[in-house]
């Protein structure tokens, strides 16, 4: 229970910046939707849950959101908030990856692209976290991949179940070689998990691509999506290049996943608390 | 080693030049009978100090061209230079055969062992029938099934890795790429044998941890592994897929780079000029290694490898806990 000791949790508050996704058509009272293009009163769609209440596109969902609203009132408790991502290869872009990290930081206010607790959902306890999509795209760097193994390893120690919600492009290629490498850390987190017989959920949300599908988040004992997410190892673009043909309508989606097997249900959002109860109560 | 036309890079040419001249000069002093011989040693020697020059100080750039060059050894010729009585298992039991992953049991000193790796073509026609050593999920299922059945006969397994990266098609979408390359890293952290995993080339990211989570990860010198290619990293960062120079000094991508950073376990020195100048000395330096890690992992029970590796993997990231 190593981590119990470390440190206190921390209860989350809500934030007001972690309500504000990167996208600027969240901001201010009204929002355009992206698939009807209807304008909707803002307070309208953060009710339904960034559901358009008009054609029931999935929009982005903040993840304090999400946790919130999908665990049972006021049970979440934060852990790993401080951890905090280096720079190991002194990576330089259009910008070094560390101001990069500053200004995303200060902008989100938050540390880095996941984030991780316990709650319970419909009274079961549950070790859970869930992507920050807007932060560098969700991706995987040394520290979302150590938050998502202590996910694991904490519904180890407290013999529960596990959720996993990702929206991630994969690794974070300015961590090099390390973002690699929490993709086989990740895996055997899970598979020292499997050991308590507790039920891993994986919840894919829009998109889950590259080395966050190819690892941990293709490993769920029941896998759920929801509608319309954009799910692959490859991304759209680098396969058209390489197959030099546009991809069929529909193609990566979770209904198009469905369909090949691949996962177990598609979820709408307003479903999600119910069906992940479901799970979690059928494998306790 | 060679069958077909291998290519010489840009850096190697002035290398390859003196070398011709030097091999013209010999065939002339036995067709003319004039003794050139004080020549022939004067430039053999040119020869070798331009060498050291050459290969001293190589850029990241060249490492990767090095890592790619297509007169390097493969992992079937380090298969017949290392291996003996090579049997090859093919095909996943659930849609195919995929030839950009071989592997097979074969005798490595006498014991048998489970060999596997990538395999690239060194010509067009053998790199369309191995898909340029990019496997589908069929390659890793097929990977993945040899290492359990290895798993069940207590035998150790030596992967060897060389791949641009898991194919990006259609087909290998619609078949689970994302999830066939998943359940290999879950079923290879648990693997209760001993696992070296060798990159001899280069080592593309998820399609080459696919079969790459070991006790022991060792690199030849003038190998590669990367989280992305340079040029697909040039590509997104610099919008300019001509700036992967730079982007393979970001990266830091070259065998010293990773086990500077800790990441692997030995680099395997190359002989001079590289691997594919002399293939058979490569697979000497690889045997070594190999045997090495093989007799230091030999006492340890299954439950003692499983925990040796997840200890090795769990331990892989930077960042501070405040
Ligand atoms: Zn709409």
């Amino acid at each position: 229970m190593a981590w119990f000791s470390k440190k206190k949790p921390v209860r989350s508050a809500p934030r007001a910046t972690a309500d504000a996704p990167a996208a600027s058509r969240m901001h201010g009272l009204w929002v355009k939707c992206e698939q009807c293009e209807e304008i909707i009163y803002r307070q309208e769609v953060e009710r339904n849950w960034n559901v358009c209440p008009h054609c029931q596109h999935h929009l982005p969902w903040p993840a304090r959101s999400r946790l919130e609203a999908l665990l049972d009132p006021g049970s979440f408790e934060e852990f790993d908030r401080g951890l905090e991502p280096q720079d190991p290869l002194g990576f330089t872009d259009s910008k070094k990856y560390k101001d990069r990290l500053k200004s995303t930081r200060k902008a989100l206010g938050e540390n880095d692209a996941f984030v991780a607790g316990v709650g319970r959902l419909e009274g079961h306890t549950v070790s859970l976290g869930c992507f920050l999509f807007e932060f560098m795209g969700g991706s995987m760097g040394s520290v979302v991949g150590e938050k998502i193994t202590r996910v694991f390893e904490r519904a180890h120690d407290l013999r529960c179940p596990a959720i996993v919600f990702s929206a991630s492009g994969g690794a974070r290629m300015q961590e090099g070689i390390f973002s690699l490498m929490q993709m086989a850390k990740t895996s055997a987190a899970i598979a020292r998990f499997r050991e308590v017989q507790k039920p891993y959920v994986s919840v894919l949300l829009n998109p889950t691509t590259g080395g966050v599908a190819a690892s941990f988040a293709w490993l769920g004992d029941v896998m759920l999506a929801e509608p319309k997410a954009l799910i692959g190892f490859a991304g759209p673009r680098v396969i058209e290049q390489t197959i030099r043909q546009k991809l069929p309508e529909g193609f990566q989606r979770s209904e198009f996943l469905l369909e090949h097997g691949m996962i177990d249900a598609i979820v709408p959002r307003r479903e999600l608390r119910t069906k992940l109860g479901q799970v979690v109560g059928l494998f306790s | 080693m060679a069958n077909g036309m291998s290519y010489a890079l840009e850096f190697e040419r002035p290398l390859l030049d003196l070398e011709q001249k030097i091999s013209e000069l010999k065939g002339l002093s036995t067709s003319s009978g004039s003794d050139f011989t004080a020549e022939i040693a004067r430039l053999e020697k040119k020869a070798k100090k331009l060498q050291g020059e050459i290969f001293s100080d190589l850029s990241r750039w060249q490492v990767v061209q090095l890592s790619r060059h297509n007169a390097r050894p493969y992992f079937l010729d380090y298969v017949g230079l290392l291996f003996t009585d090579f049997l090859e298992l093919c095909g996943d039991r659930h849609f195919g055969e995929d030839p950009s992953i071989v592997g097979g049991f074969a005798r490595f000193d006498g014991q048998s062992v489970l060999v596997m790796g990538h395999q690239k073509g060194r010509n067009t026609k053998e790199n369309m029938a191995r898909n340029f050593g990019m496997p589908r999920p069929e390659g890793y299922r097929k990977a993945r099934r040899l290492m359990e059945l290895a798993e069940r006969f207590g035998l150790p397994i030596l992967t060897f890795v060389d791949t641009p990266g898991a194919y990006p098609g259609l087909g290998a979408e619609e078949r689970g790429q994302a999830e066939a390359i998943a359940v290999n890293l879950e079923v290879m952290s648990r693997l209760r044998v001993p696992v070296i995993s060798t990159v001899v080339g280069e080592g593309g990211s998820g399609g080459a941890l696919a079969i790459g989570v070991g006790n022991r990860v060792l690199m030849l010198e003038n190998s590669i592994y990367s989280v992305i290619s340079p040029e697909g990293c040039a590509s997104i960062l610099y919008r300019d897929a001509t700036k992967s120079d730079k982007a393979a000094d970001a990266l830091k991508l070259t065998a010293k780079d990773l086990l500077g950073m800790k990441v692997i376990d030995e680099v395997i020195p190359e002989p001079p000029g590289g691997a594919h100048r002399d293939p058979v000395k490569t697979a000497e330096a690889l045997g070594r290694a190999l045997r090495k890690h093989l007799f230091a992992l030999r006492s340890l029970s299954g439950d003692d490898l499983v925990e040796d590796r997840y200890r090795k993997f769990r331990a892989l990231g930077v960042f501070t806990d405040s």
